[in-house]
């Protein structure tokens, strides 16, 4: 790929060397598509709402989400509600009345060639969220603000090399996202936090997603896009006052590419500041296969949208009362809710950590909540789950739903799977074969449990071994073990062990 | 049954009234209207699109409704005539663009719809300067539309199409929409009446948006009464459009009955806006002005000369209000999902978009879009956009000064009669100055209507009174509007168009269309398959 080679010649300083001279600050613009059942604008279906599933291109737009002449924006209110909720959880101050407004430029993802936004009236402003690093600490993020606007639709670029609009043959449009409702978080510059930044960058970002997904506001997965992070990372020599020129890395999709992408900014700055070259203001793409970033389009200040108050939306004004409301209904903050389950479920401090480190804690109280025992919940999502996902390099969260792994714990509760056989479930579950059950049906992996055919596999591997019997009489018990594992072999695993070795024992009692 | 020639002359009342009585059908009326088109259409070219046979369809549908009991509306069956920048879903909407020749709206338009479910036939689409941009509808990406009272002038714009379709008695009543004067500047120059409701009135779901804050569609009609009647069906709140006015208005025909009835303007506070007294218009529409007043005050009304000293920057405001948010809502004609497109092949979005918009838009579009560009540029906007703004308020606080001192506000509806085709074509400053005296009402929001008031001596045109009204009080202008009317027709003996010439040059040269004509469409311009046979 062109971009590939292109992009390897980017020196990078040593990291630590970078830190020693350089001081990053850090930026993040994070945008949360709104889970509401209808868009923004129109009363299309929302493509981000919960269990929409995939759907066939242009199938969720209204006239609207168009552009078509004559169609004009209604706003959505559930995602203002949302929106409030989001900014209090931030800790923001709820505008009394705010705007929306047009951002114009001309786009074939956007079919009015404006995007509604808001702009220099967001619906909430000056906020903070506590974020806990690996290590326990906890930083303040201190937050601009959080607006409303719409998503754009998605070009596909058919031909040419890149998969960017430059040198494709064509594009294709896609109008389903047109319209989805988004809230942009704006951080302040986050300053101080050293060779810890990349780490703060990825616990930010977590953190706005737990909060979003504790709101019930977003379905808020990454991979899918319901949650994107863009990533500003400037540097200043030590002792400057001065911001450095920044970069902002787009579309970051992953908690651990947020982390990758920011120390790798850090280092290929470094590298350029410390040659006597200058940063150039621009956007960068973050390379999930090669872990580097790339040149965007040059990005300065002086970017004219042409904005202006939309005249077909009257102002928004969030009564008191509905303030009031909302701020009563808010759920705990993630680091009120870590202390509860902590307390709840009994685990060390080492455990917990473990799982707030794997970013599973959200899975795992979901997973408890549909019934799983909080050590059964620990094992498997600490344990397989995240042994394939860091396999493949993704979140344990995106692989399987926890009401799955709930349903596949009571499976091997109730003896219908064994250990061995629940993680060919699982596999299966990932797979996308369904629930536990469906897998356990279509692969036929149930534990045999009728003991008439385990009978007649004991008798088998008796015959083989005569004088396993007598030896247990004798008081080796282990010799059972060479029959339990015949008899295993002869099930292909589908047998409960324990019931094996208990009706072996009863049979030398006899 | 009365002779066709007598049906098209009716006011919507009379008509509906017969419909009511049975006395003629809404096939019969909704024929001698296409009849009266395929006398007329080729002289005035009011008509962008004839829906001939689905008109003639929706007649039968009507009385049928009626004869069963059930007719929709007391207007149901009365022909209607609908200005192109209304969505149609049966019909082409093109707001007089090249750029959406031919293009069919999957939806209706809110007041269109309403029309419809009352039971108005809509008879075709009406011509107008391409999306409203313009007083004359010589900038229609079709052809203009020619004034009844004098073929070579203009019918006024941007709604000259509507205007003239109504004068020329093409159809009953029209729909139009007012961004700056469109309903009523066109209303003045053929001697018909118009209204711009208040603001969020009536819905704009579906209207092709020019200038949205400034954009209100309304009635066009041959009577004050008329302009109610239909004003009653389209208005009312509309969740689609999140600017229309949620509340309950009153009967605005029963507003114009009263005014009518009552002959009297005693206790009326008509106040006078210095600013818009017509120094400086034509003699003949001075005079009349005058003599308005005059006949206002001999029925109790008691005139005062208000102030109102921002409306000297209304103009210049709107000018870059207007265009900035047109520069914004014109972006969408992109040739990516609809409308013209210019593809010369192996070129880039950008390349073609340019090019659609290059062949697809007017001189006049190109202009106002490179205008409100400019105006919301970065480093121009505070002194441009921002500085109209501050216009706009400063504007709207004279207004409230002057509904302090009286109940209506009045003027000159234009400055001068139907100027010549032609005439102001090359200088768009001009053609701007027709709108002074409209254009202050669309910045506060507040309503106005247009209605003739005699013809000037000089030239024997029509001229035409505004009246104004504070915001949500359209029912003042019906009452104030109908009173006068009624007082003038008493001195004229009639409507005043009933001293119009006489049309109907394609009937005399034989060429009458005998049924339902998908007739005289501009060159150039798309047919579909319900333009009918010939």
């Amino acid at each position: 790929m062109a971009d590939g080679t292109a992009l390897s010649s980017d020196a990078l300083l040593d990291y630590d060397e970078a830190l020693a001279k350089y001081e990053p600050v850090l930026g993040f613009e994070v945008h949360v598509e709104l889970s509401t059942r209808t868009k923004m604008f129109s009363a299309a279906p929302n493509p981000a709402a919960a269990d929409s599933g995939t759907v066939e291109p242009n199938t969720m737009v209204a006239p609207v989400d168009m552009g078509l002449p004559g169609s004009l924006p209604v706003v959505n209110a559930q995602a203002v509600r949302y929106s409030i909720s989001l900014g209090l959880a931030l800790g923001c101050s709820i505008a009394e009345t705010c705007r929306f407004a047009r951002k114009n430029y001309f786009y074939p993802d956007l079919g009015k060639n404006y995007q509604i936004s808001q702009y220099d009236e967001p619906i909430a402003f000056d906020g903070s969220v506590e974020v806990e690093l690996e290590d326990g600490t906890t930083w303040t993020v201190p937050i601009e603000r959080a607006h409303m606007e719409e998503d754009a639709g998605k070009l596909t670029h058919v031909g040419g090399t890149t998969g960017r609009i430059q040198g494709a043959d064509s594009s294709l449009v896609d109008y389903n996202r047109a319209g989805v409702p988004l809230v942009e978080i704006v951080t302040k510059p986050i300053v101080g936090a050293g060779a810890a930044a990349p780490q703060l960058a990825k616990a930010y970002v977590a953190t706005i997603r737990d909060i979003v997904r504790s709101l019930g506001i977003s379905e808020a997965r990454m991979e899918r896009g319901n949650l994107r992070c863009d990533a500003n990372v400037s540097l200043r020599p030590r002792g400057q006052e001065r911001f450095g020129t920044r970069t902002e890395t787009k579309n970051v999709n992953s908690l651990r590419s947020v982390e990758r992408a920011v120390r790798y900014e850090i280092q290929r700055q470094a590298a350029i500041l410390d040659a006597g070259g200058t940063i150039i203001q621009e956007t960068r793409h973050w390379h999930e296969d090669t872990g580097t970033t790339s040149a965007g389009r040059p990005k300065s200040d002086a970017d004219d949208y042409r904005y202006f108050p939309e005249p077909d939306l009257l102002p928004i004004q969030p009564s008191a009362e509905l303030i009031a409301e909302l701020r009563a209904a808010l759920p705990e903050t993630p680091t009120q809710f870590r202390r509860r389950l902590q307390a709840d479920y009994g685990f060390s401090e080492s455990e917990f950590r473990d799982i707030i480190n794997a970013n599973v804690l959200v899975e795992l109280e979901e997973t408890v909540a549909a019934g799983a025992a909080p050590a059964q919940a620990r094992k498997w999502w600490l344990g397989e789950i995240l042994r394939i996902a860091n396999a493949r390099g993704v979140e344990a969260g995106t692989l399987v739903s926890p009401l799955h792994v709930s349903e596949l714990i009571a499976l091997v509760e109730n003896g219908d799977l064994t250990d061995r056989l629940a993680r060919q479930v699982l596999e299966g579950v990932i797979a996308g074969e369904g629930s536990p059950e469906d897998v356990v049906r279509a692969r036929g992996l149930a534990v045999v449990s009728d003991d008439t055919a385990l009978t007649a596999a004991i008798d088998e591997a008796l015959a083989a071994q005569p004088d396993v019997l007598q030896r247990i009489r004798d008081g080796k018990v282990q010799a059972a073990g060479a029959v339990i594992g015949a008899v295993m072999k002869a099930m292909r695993g589908q047998a409960d062990a324990a019931r094996v070795r208990e009706l072996v024992l009863e049979r030398a009692a006899r | 049954m009365a002779a066709q020639s007598e049906i098209v002359r009716w006011s919507a009342a009379r008509l509906a009234e017969s419909l009511a009585a049975g006395e003629v059908s809404s096939v019969e009326a909704t024929q001698a209207h296409l009849d009266r088109i395929g006398d007329v259409e080729a002289d005035v070219h009011a008509y962008l699109h004839i829906a001939g046979e689905r008109a003639l369809a929706r007649a039968a549908e009507v009385d049928r409704l009626r004869a069963a009991g059930e007719a929709p509306s007391a207007l149901a069956g009365v022909p209607v005539a609908i200005k192109d920048v209304l969505c149609t879903s049966d019909m082409p909407s093109t707001a007089g663009s090249r750029i959406l020749e031919g293009w069919v709206p999957p939806y209706d338009a809110t007041p269109v719809a309403r029309l419809r479910a009352a039971g108005l036939v809509p008879l075709g689409k009406t011509n107008m300067d391409e999306f409203a941009m313009g007083s004359s509808t010589e900038h229609s990406a079709f052809g203009p539309s020619r004034n009844p009272w004098d073929l070579a002038r203009i019918p006024g714009g941007s709604g000259g199409g509507s205007a003239a379709a109504v004068a020329a008695f093409e159809a009953t009543v029209a729909l139009g929409s007012d961004t700056g004067g469109s309903i009523r500047q066109p209303a003045a120059v053929t001697g018909t009446v118009g209204v711009k409701p208040t603001y969020g009135g009536v819905s704009r779901f579906g209207a092709i948006a020019l200038a949205s804050s400034l954009d209100q569609v309304g009635p066009v009609s041959r009577s004050v009464l008329d302009a109610a009647l239909v004003h009653d069906v389209i208005g009312g709140h509309d969740p689609n459009d999140a600017t229309s006015l949620d509340e309950t208005w009153p009967s605005f025909a029963d507003a114009a009955r009263e005014g009518a009835a009552s002959g009297s303007l005693a206790g009326l506070k008509v106040g006078v806006v210095h600013q818009l007294d017509g120094s400086g218009f034509q003699a003949g529409v001075r005079q009349r002005f005058g003599e308005a007043l005059k006949r206002m005050a001999e029925a109790g009304a008691e005139i005062v000369e208000v102030q109102a000293p921002h409306f000297e920057y209304a103009l210049a405001a709107y000018y870059l209000i207007l265009p900035a948010e047109a520069s914004s809502n014109l972006a969408k004609y992109d040739a990516v999902r609809f409308g013209l497109r210019v593809d010369p092949g192996g070129s880039t979005v950008e390349q073609v978009t340019a090019l659609s918009r290059e062949a697809g838009f007017g001189a006049e579009v190109k202009r106002r879009v490179i205008l409100g560009t400019y105006a919301l540029s970065a480093g121009y906007y505070d002194a441009y956009y921002g500085s109209a703004q501050q216009v706009r308020t400063l504007v709207q606080r004279d207004f409230d000064q002057c509904f302090a001192q009286a109940d209506v506000l009045v003027s000159p509806a234009a400055p001068t009669t139907a100027f010549r085709l032609g005439e102001k074509i090359d200088d768009p400053l001009a053609m701007y100055l027709n709108d002074i005296t409209t254009i202050p009402a669309n910045l506060a929001g507040v309503p106005g209507l247009g209605m003739p008031i005699g013809l000037a001596p000089e030239d024997g045109l029509p001229v035409g009174l505004q009246v104004m009204a504070p915001l949500r009080e359209d029912a003042r202008l019906y009452r104030v509007g109908a009173t006068l009317e009624a007082i003038l027709e008493r001195e004229w003996g009639g409507p005043l168009l009933a001293q119009a010439p006489a049309l109907g040059g394609a009937a005399d040269r034989g060429e009458r269309i005998r049924t339902t004509p998908g007739t005289a469409p501009a060159p150039g311009y798309g047919t579909e398959p319900d333009g009918g046979t010939l």
